[in-house]
């Protein structure tokens, strides 16, 4: 029985560097490229052809990474999102990784069809839409860096941390 | 007061002192 939690730290690691990388791709190269798109006349070919690629990989990544995260917990999930003995570390990680799972198919997901054209919207809409995408993202980015490290040494390296 | 979410960098140290934070919270749970 020991194959199955292996299994499952290996497509949440996988699925994870997917979701993560993604994120990082568009907070730290795609909204600079854009600026610059827009102002030389090329931005249709990133929001064409780019952003519905990466935004399909990016939410269903969270949907996996997440999944196969409550997997590795088994039967502590409810006593690591409940912080209780000994779990607390994990715990905030996983809180942190659920939050950002919102964040993805609450606010970014429904925000970014209606910037790319997939949902209708008036241009107020989408100037509204992209705003609250964008920090929708900006806070998945801020909180990735708690989660990554809640989830890496939160639980195996947690009595070197002393959580 | 700007939003520290505008820049990446702001981002950045929002999310490591984000870290120090809850890693003093945790540590405050007790084992």
């Amino acid at each position: 029985m020991d194959f199955l939690p292996a299994i499952a730290r290996w497509v949440h690691f996988l699925a994870g560097v997917m979701w993560i990388g993604l994120l990082y791709y568009f907070n730290f190269v795609q909204v600079a490229a854009m600026k610059a798109a827009a102002a030389d006349g090329t931005a249709a070919g990133i929001t064409k052809h780019v952003a519905p690629r990466a935004l399909l990989y990016f939410r269903w990544a969270a949907v996996v990474t997440w999944l196969a995260g409550a997997a590795i917990l088994g039967n502590l999930f409810v006593p690591a999102f409940t912080l209780s003995k000994g779990m607390a570390g994990i715990g905030v990680g996983a809180w942190l990784g659920t939050i950002m799972l919102f964040n993805v198919w609450g606010l970014i997901w429904p925000n970014q069809q209606k910037i790319l054209g997939m949902k209708p919207a008036t241009d107020e809409e989408k100037n509204k839409a992209r705003r609250v995408a964008f920090l929708a993202s900006r806070t998945n980015v801020m909180l990735s860096i708690p989660m990554l490290f809640f989830m890496a040494g939160g639980w195996s390296h947690r009595a070197a941390f002393g959580l | 007061m700007k939003n520290p979410l505008d820049s990446l960098w702001g981002t950045v140290i929002s999310g490591l002192v984000l870290t120090i934070i809850l890693y003093y919270v945790v540590r405050s749970i007790p084992a």
